[in-house]
């Protein structure tokens, strides 16, 4: 009997210099692929005749305009393209890196959009230029460096609030909480009562972000993080720091979000369930959270069963109650080597939210970060979308500042060391005082 | 090194042919494995955010990412995974590969079931499994399967663990499949002789089936090895893109992957990936050095 053939000896001097051969071959040839190739003379990737622009799949509302502009424009049509929320980013920066990027992309402003205006690959534009003078002040700075405004808003204002289940709460015999001890008090009732207090998708990371966003806003006032983003690492060991990861360690040790909220990923919705089926009693989540419920439970909010207020205020804070955190809206920006800058401009300008676009955004439970806002909130039919919208309006009108997401604000580098270690903060891996360490670390 | 290559040459023409006729497989190699290879060593020197321009770094990054307790944690988590699957695995595909190996419809049914896992994407089987061991809405809320209610991708513990038992249950049909068709291989010549001589069932397994599979074990093991240390996808959609709870599951690979295209500092990234390269390649060569792989002399000498 024979034993298999075998093909496994890689030794003869033969086999070593056809190896050989080849790594040279693949040595020449890698060079002068980086001599070619290179991150330089980047194009945008177009058709002859029409613009590519790239957003994110649930941005349905914006499509419609984009197809407006097509009707509008049979020469010179927009193709869109959509992408899930996850690999958006990395997708871009590839395109862009590769010279293969849309004229006109979306992004979330901050940090990330400011490393393409770094590189140079992002144009500003003028107030004239895209009328840039109609949307809401506070929101345009997330897309301005350097006093250039370098992105359009496209779509609704997206603060952090806290939304509740009535009849939970109600049943637990508990408040909405005005204050972080009203929270801690109801986490306590919450929790005999044998629900989750706080749904949290601590799987995913940026959901508990947010708190510690909210708890420094709250503790040390918008200037804190408005000094670390700015690029003092020093910063992030001040001590309301220490203290906002203190509160979020306490929450977290009063069994405020339960016992599995390290295996709840936001993606699979399963915190958004947690809230509507009354397994969890609030939830601290941006506004398009309100679509989500409407979506999957619509019953529930037939009901009234949903409830929303803004995040709780923290004695002895030096921050205002009345400040937000939050995403101020996601922008869409034009690429610098585009070679249809007029077209995109008509586009940019005249039917990103446009009246129809700011009609339909009401519709859909979003409040769209335009001036002048009243007289059409008041005409929205629905009872209770038009008490959310708002709301929301109102919410974002009386705050003092609007704090945009840490993850967005700073440079993608810092990204997620952040996450890691607020995970890290959340699951009481390491200290309060810690998180500031090794994140000043991260940065400098 | 114990093979001797013969010494006698006809020409150069021997030599033309045996280029030529590896000359496709060697070009796809060498355009899709080295000229990467060798694209990544030399970013590893350079200093590029995948957008501007890209400037010369030295061994900055090198040094950093040598320095930096977390590529060891990486790695660390990597061996454990490593080490762990191949005790999971092993034992079940073997077992399931001695269940399979006889003919019969029961067990080429069972066979067929077993193999599905294995056709199914890693994204795929992630994404089921994340929902299946959702504590509050998976396997866990059925009635009498409350003790499954536990945060096993959540808990710093014991993610780690439930990420190897799900990468077992994507694997070991593979693996049994290797196995099965190592067990058919063996003559049945042998069994029957030992049967002759008064061996139990037991005494055959362990002195005629495990000695003939050694090659197949080695071939399994080092696939196994080796695939663990580049494992990435399914600890990917399992952790949720983070490699968490915090970095309990940051496995080598996927540190790679966040420092690379979510930090954006590709220079460092290249760095962990031509680590990478050079575990896997040290790997490969020490398994199959150490259990004689290369000889791969025939296991039934003197049949």
């Amino acid at each position: 009997m024979r034993g298999t053939p075998v093909n496994g000896n890689l030794k003869g001097p033969r086999i070593r210099r056809v190896v050989a051969s080849a790594v040279a071959l693949a040595a020449a040839m890698g060079l002068a692929s980086c001599g070619t190739s290179g991150p330089s003379g980047s194009s945008a990737d177009s058709s002859a005749k029409g613009l590519t622009m790239w957003a994110l799949n649930d941005q349905t509302i914006l499509k419609e305009s984009v197809d407006a502009y097509n009707k509008d424009h049979p020469d010179e049509k927009i193709t869109l393209r959509l992408f899930a929320n996850d690999d958006y980013k990395q997708k871009l920066r590839v395109a862009f890196g590769a010279g293969q990027a849309p004229d006109i992309f979306f992004s979330w402003g901050g940090g990330a959009l400011n490393d393409y205006v770094k590189a140079g690959k992002v144009d500003a534009l003028t107030a004239a230029e895209a009328n840039t003078d109609r949307f809401t002040p506070s929101v345009m700075q997330s897309a301005t460096f350097d006093s250039k405004v370098y992105g359009v808003p496209a779509n609704g204002l997206a603060p952090v609030v806290l939304y509740y289940n009535k009849k939970v709460l109600a049943d637990a015999g508990v408040e909405p909480p005005k204050t972080y001890d009203d929270l801690l008090a109801a986490v306590k009732k919450l929790k005999g009562k044998g629900v989750t207090p706080l749904s949290l998708a601590a799987n995913s990371k940026w959901p508990t972000l947010m708190y510690l966003e909210y708890l420094l806003d709250r503790q040390g006032g918008p200037q804190v993080f408005s000094k670390i983003a700015s690029g003092d690492a020093a910063m992030w060991k001040d001590a309301s720091v220490t203290k906002a990861n203190q509160y979020l360690q306490d929450l977290s040790k009063a069994g405020a979000f339960g016992d599995n909220a390290s295996s709840v990923g936001y993606d699979q919705g399963a915190s958004t369930a947690l809230l509507y089926t009354g397994k969890a009693a609030m939830e601290v989540m941006g506004t398009w959270e309100y679509a989500n419920i409407a979506k999957a439970a619509p019953d529930f909010l037939k009901k009234g069963d949903l409830g929303y207020t803004a995040l709780p205020s923290l004695s002895g804070g030096a921050g205002d109650p009345k400040s937000i955190v939050g995403n101020p809206s996601n922008f869409l920006s034009l690429n610098s080597s585009t070679k249809h800058r007029s077209a995109a401009l008509t586009y940019l300008k005249d039917y990103v939210l446009d009246g129809s676009q700011v009609d339909a955004y009401l519709a859909a439970g979003s409040v769209p970060p335009v001036k002048d806002l009243e007289s059409k909130l008041a005409a929205v039919k629905s009872s209770s979308d038009k008490a959310w919208l708002t709301f929301v309006y109102n919410l974002v009108e009386k705050a003092p500042g609007f704090q945009l997401s840490w993850d967005q604000a700073l440079p993608s580098d810092q990204a997620d060391p952040l996450l890691t270690n607020t995970d890290k903060s959340f699951l009481r891996q390491i200290s309060p005082a810690d998180f500031g360490v090794n994140m000043s670390k991260a940065a400098s | 090194m114990t093979v001797t290559v013969p010494a006698r040459r006809r020409g150069g023409r021997a030599t033309g042919t045996g280029l030529l006729m590896a000359a496709p497989a060697l070009l796809l190699f060498g355009l899709f494995g080295l000229v990467p290879l060798v694209g990544v060593a030399a970013l590893s020197l350079a200093r590029w955010d995948g957008l501007g321009s890209v400037g010369w770094a030295g061994l900055a990054n090198w040094s950093s990412v040598l320095t930096d307790g977390a590529t060891w944690q990486a790695l660390g988590l990597t061996v454990k995974v490593m080490a762990v699957s191949w005790l999971v695995q092993t034992p079940i595909a073997l077992a399931l590969g001695v269940f399979q190996a006889p003919r019969g419809r029961v067990r080429s049914l069972f066979a067929v079931l077993f193999f599905l896992p294995l056709l199914l994407s890693a994204v795929a089987v992630g994404l089921t499994w994340q929902a299946l061991l959702d504590p509050s809405f998976g396997i866990g809320a059925t009635p009498g399967l409350h003790w499954l209610a536990k945060p096993l991708l959540g808990s710093p513990e014991l993610a780690l663990y439930t990420v190897v038992f799900v990468i077992a249950w994507q694997f070991v049909p593979f693996h049994a499949l290797l196995y099965q068709a190592g067990i058919r291989q063996i003559p049945t010549a042998l069994y029957e002789a030992a049967a002759l001589d008064g061996a139990g069932p037991v005494a055959r397994f362990r002195h005629i089936t495990l000695p003939q599979l050694k090659y197949t074990m080695v071939t399994s093991s080092t696939l196994m090895l080796v695939g663990s240390l580049t494992y990435f996808d399914l600890i990917f959609v399992l952790s949720g893109g983070t490699g968490g709870p915090g970095t309990a599951t940051r496995v080598l690979p996927l540190a790679m992957y966040i420092t690379g295209f979510q930090a954006h500092d590709m220079g460092r990234a290249s760095a962990v990936a031509t680590l990478l390269v050079v575990f896997g390649l040290g790997l490969s060569l020490l398994t199959t050095r150490l259990s004689g792989f290369t000889r791969m002399d025939s296991r039934q000498e003197g049949m």
